[in-house]
């Protein structure tokens, strides 16, 4: 179907589930661990029900619905309803804070609220008398919800019910719902977890959506018959990007897991063909071999050694765009059947046609890893102000230092200062009641992204990093802490990294040791531990992490490698406002909490008294009174491995 | 929002036939007294929490009432018939689960065979069509794995671990497993000795919650007889509380009289220590 500027995303829902039917599965979802198919038809059946029963509820286009749960058929029903009555949908994450929740349902004028169980509930409850604009909250799951009597409350079945009523008095009312409305109308609003300040409402038309999702298809086509598996959450661009945008043209299968927790599992079962997550995902399949690796016994380590030694050196010769000798490719389908299938197998990456990653810088290490498993793993660039993506690798051209070339009817240039700005079909039409970012941020119809990058000599577009994020090494040369931090998190015992050094005198560096990685093999040198607290502040434990920078260190120059460290007490949390709800570390944030570290880190002490308050999700606070070691690691340019403890 | 918990039965009737009835019951160890003739009527529907100090005979109050234990004198009533003489397995049949203070689950074998183990009993097949497994049979397996799966996997949140063996697991979820398993009995009385020995302040609000739904959901109504230790989820639980300190009973009442007898306080060494609890 043609993306005109009349089509719109209920237009676009409606013809296909036309044209599919009852014949075509359009999701499924594991339930009560089997996988249950639904139709487009009961698509279709569900959405209108919905969508009538919100409409008999008084909803107006225009009007704005959140909805908040984990990925389930039911909130696609709910977001595909909104959009067929003329509503805009705004999504949120699900373990939003209440004051996140409240902020964005204030803002937005929200006047339904879609919470999937007892706890999205009390958090729309919680807020209600803030709120006064909001009218209905609507839930779906039952479980806990029996003594819940409030007026305000109502349960989706009751929606639907009154959708249907309304099916029955005016049998055409859906259809002209949804045949009203033009491409331009605004059809999600997202708030972008910003890493500096508060969320800001990103307005997105179904224009916007739609064309992004062809321009990436032309790229990349996919097949009706292919498998997705919808996981990410659905407050994040990029999800709504692969289930809406590209889901809907092309009528892929959208899986959604049992639970959040079976996640992994459930993709194994899949193997969908494409794959959209930010790169933390993927470093969690990295870790996860690695851990596997290091259980693995002598013979089975001895057989990953080899084939992925051979997977690394072919993936070398493709980045580099090498001719590849007879012989190399026989070894290359030797180790490929030999080891490297099944562990893809493992990862569910086994039928991955196209697997992207974006919404953070990825670490070459990580890339490296997964072509050398024969996995097409391509960078994106984008933000939710472009409606997903506007630049992406193409097969066979990938280097992994950059994030490719622009989609097509997207140009990309960069600005006299380093800026790179993009104008597309995509770009969005502003930041909801916010002028000042919408000027700033829309000129000319170029979107200023705030990225800083620039184009390679083949083309390709290379970001930088966040312009706030630069930093300046001693010796003035501009650096990517992010860069350095994807390199430490490389080691499966690191799970997050922070690196500080911008105009000091050398580089420092906050780890995050992962909790289950390093307990059991703490649990192998018989040492004991009760939390993470205690773990991290082992001196095995940072022997063992001074090591992993060690070797992180190696190949960089003098000045960008990290010379003194610290175990974090606790994981970086977006509960404590330390990450984004995309997992992004939030900088200035954490230079200010943990300013008595930062402190230490460029003094000679070798610890440092923190004394400070933790939030929980639920409310609660806890206080937390400790003193960290501080690790100093030896970092002249000639002899790069020995290290020296100062304990 | 949520009323009071743990009574859907405001005031139950004093006539009616109390689920389960203990007699004036003695239990004697050599000269032990480990129980000095007690008496204890739960009626249906009701959360009924016995407490003590340790060796004040709750355990061995629960061994009398799932059959572990013949106490020498005094009745065991359920339903109103006396079942003194049946076997733990008999007692079962009649509707009564149990856990364990200390987990006791097959840590070889899965999660989901631990549960379905819990459901042999509702099994009608034999094992010649057992061994067969075919029509009936296998119909019948399928009904109970739908049972399983559908209220006590999805009820409990552990779809994750359906199919890992329970040893591999944290203590916190083989509770849960073993609560599982005295659920797919689909029983009237659940015996929960001790559910929250052990666990972390979120186990434990977690567990709280399942007792609380399997009492109140309509699909359960389980009556629910419970030791514990720790005082704030019995107060918040409870619609009656058993105090039994050296084999006798104090006082068996409403929580807001169990916290005003003096004999209670005393026993607990203390009047802040009742209230104490892990929040």
């Amino acid at each position: 179907m043609e993306i005109t500027k009349d089509l719109t995303i209920p237009k676009l829902f409606y013809a296909q589930a036309e044209r599919f039917g009852k014949g075509r599965v359009a999701m499924r979802e594991k339930e009560f661990g089997i996988w249950r198919p639904i139709t487009w038809q009961d698509y279709l059946d569900n959405v209108k029900a919905i969508a009538l029963g919100l409409v008999r509820l008084g909803l107006k286009p225009g009007d704005k619905v959140s909805i908040i749960g984990v990925n389930r058929p039911e909130g696609l029903f709910a977001e595909m309803a909104v959009l067929c009555a003329g509503g805009v949908g705004v999504w949120l994450f699900q373990e939003s804070l209440m004051e996140e929740v409240r902020y964005i349902i204030d803002h937005s004028d929200t006047k339904f609220f879609f919470g999937e169980g007892q706890e999205e509930v009390d958090k729309g409850l919680s807020i209600l008398e803030a709120c006064p604009k909001l009218e209905k909250i609507i839930w779906d799951d039952p479980k806990g919800m029996r003594n819940y009597t409030l007026d305000t409350l109502m349960s989706l079945k009751e929606v639907r019910e009154l959708g249907r009523e309304l099916d029955r008095e005016q049998p055409d009312l859906f259809k002209e719902l949804v045949h009203q409305g033009a491409g331009a109308d605004t059809a999600l609003l997202f708030y972008t977890s910003g890493t500096t300040s508060l969320p800001k409402g990103v307005l997105l038309t179904h224009y916007n959506m739609l064309s992004m999702g062809k321009n990436l298809m032309t790229v990349d086509p996919c097949e009706p018959t292919d498998d997705y598996v919808s996981y990410l959450p659905f407050a994040w661009i990029g999800e709504q990007m692969m289930s809406i945008s590209c889901g809907l043209q092309i009528g892929y299968t959208l899986n959604f897991p049992e639970d959040p927790e079976t996640a992994q599992e459930n993709i194994r079962e899949i193997g969908p063909h494409v794959m959209f997550a930010p790169p933390r995902m993927y470093e969690q399949m990295t870790r996860s071999v690695q851990v596997k690796y290091l259980d693995a016994t002598w013979s089975k380590r001895k057989a990953y050694e080899i084939a992925s030694k051979i997977g690394y050196k072919l993936a070398n010769m493709r980045f580099k765009k090498q001719p590849i000798p007879w012989y190399w490719h026989i070894l290359g389908w030797i180790s490929y059947y030999g080891v490297l299938r099944k562990l893809k197998d493992h990862l569910g990456l086994s039928r991955v046609r196209n697997a992207y990653t974006g919404g953070a810088a990825m670490g070459p290490d990580h890339f490296r890893f997964f072509h050398a498993l024969g996995v097409n793993l391509k960078q994106i660039y984008g933000q939710t102000e472009v409606a997903g993506i506007a630049v992406v690798h193409r097969t066979g051209d990938i280097k992994f230092d950059t994030v490719g070339f622009p989609i097509p009817d997207t140009e990309v240039d960069i600005t006299e200062d380093g800026e790179i700005i993009v104008k597309s079909p995509s770009v969005f039409q502003g930041y909801f009641k916010n002028p000042e970012a919408t000027e700033k941020a829309l000129q000319d119809g170029w979107l200023y992204t705030d990225d800083k990058g620039f184009i390679d000599e083949d083309g390709q577009l290379v970001v930088f990093d966040r312009s706030k994020d630069v930093m300046t090494l001693k010796d003035g040369r501009p650096f990517s802490p992010q860069y350095l931090e994807t390199r430490l998190k490389f080691s499966p015992y690191v799970l997050e990294s922070w690196v500080v050094g911008h105009e000091r005198d050398y580089i420092t560096a906050v780890i995050c040791i992962d909790y289950s990685v390093v307990g059991n093999w703490a649990d192998e040198k018989k040492l004991t531990y009760t939390s993470y607290h205690e773990l991290s502040q082992k001196s095995e434990v940072c022997d063992l992490v001074q090591k992993q920078i060690a070797k992180a260190n190696e190949d960089l120059p003098e000045p960008a490698r990290v010379r003194r460290f610290v175990n974090l007490f606790k994981e970086f949390d977006p509960d404590d406002d330390e990450l984004t709800r995309t997992r992004k570390l939030r900088r200035a944030f954490v230079e200010k909490r943990y300013a008595p570290i930062l402190d230490a880190l460029y003094s000679d002490r070798d610890h440092v008294h923190l004394d400070m308050t933790i939030n929980y999700e639920d409310g609660r606070q806890s206080h937390v009174k400790t003193d960290l070691q501080i690790r100093t690691l030896d970092v002249a340019e000639d002899k790069p491995a020995p290290e020296r403890s100062v304990n | 929002m949520p009323t009071e918990t743990g009574d859907f039965k405001e005031n139950p009737d004093e006539n009616e036939v109390p689920l389960l009835e203990l007699k004036d019951v003695h239990m004697r160890f050599g000269k032990v007294n480990a129980l000095q003739g007690v008496s204890l009527k739960i009626q249906k529907g009701e959360i009924h929490s016995i407490i003590g100090p340790n060796g004040a005979g709750k355990t061995v109050m629960l061994n009398c009432i799932n059959g572990l234990y013949r106490p020498q004198e005094g009745d065991v009533f359920y339903n109103g018939e006396r079942i003194n003489h049946l076997s733990p397995h008999r007692r079962a049949q009649l509707g009564m689960a149990r856990t364990f203070q200390k987990v006791e689950v097959f840590g070889g074998m899965s999660v989901l065979d631990n549960i379905r183990l819990g459901r042999h009993l509702h099994f009608k097949s034999g094992i010649l069509s057992g061994a067969v497994y075919a029509g009936k049979t296998s119909r019948e397996e399928i009904e109970h794995r739908e049972f399983i799966e559908s209220h006590i996997i999805d009820l409990l949140e552990i779809e994750h671990i359906r199919h890992q063996p329970v040893g591999m697991l944290p203590y916190g979820l083989q509770k849960r497993v073993e609560l599982g398993r005295a659920l797919a009995l689909e029983p009237e009385l659940l015996i929960l000795d001790e559910p929250l020995a052990g666990l972390n302040l979120e186990e434990v609000e977690d567990m709280a919650r399942f007792i609380i739904d399997v009492n109140e959901e309509p699909r359960w109504r389980v009556t629910c007889l419970l030791v514990e230790h720790d005082m704030g989820v019995v107060m918040d639980l409870s619609a009656q509380i058993f105090v039994l300190n050296f084999g006798n009973m104090i006082v068996d009442g409403t929580p807001d009289e169990v916290q005003a007898h003096p004999e209670v306080i005393k026993a607990y060494l203390g009047e802040e220590d009742l209230y104490a609890t892990r929040r």
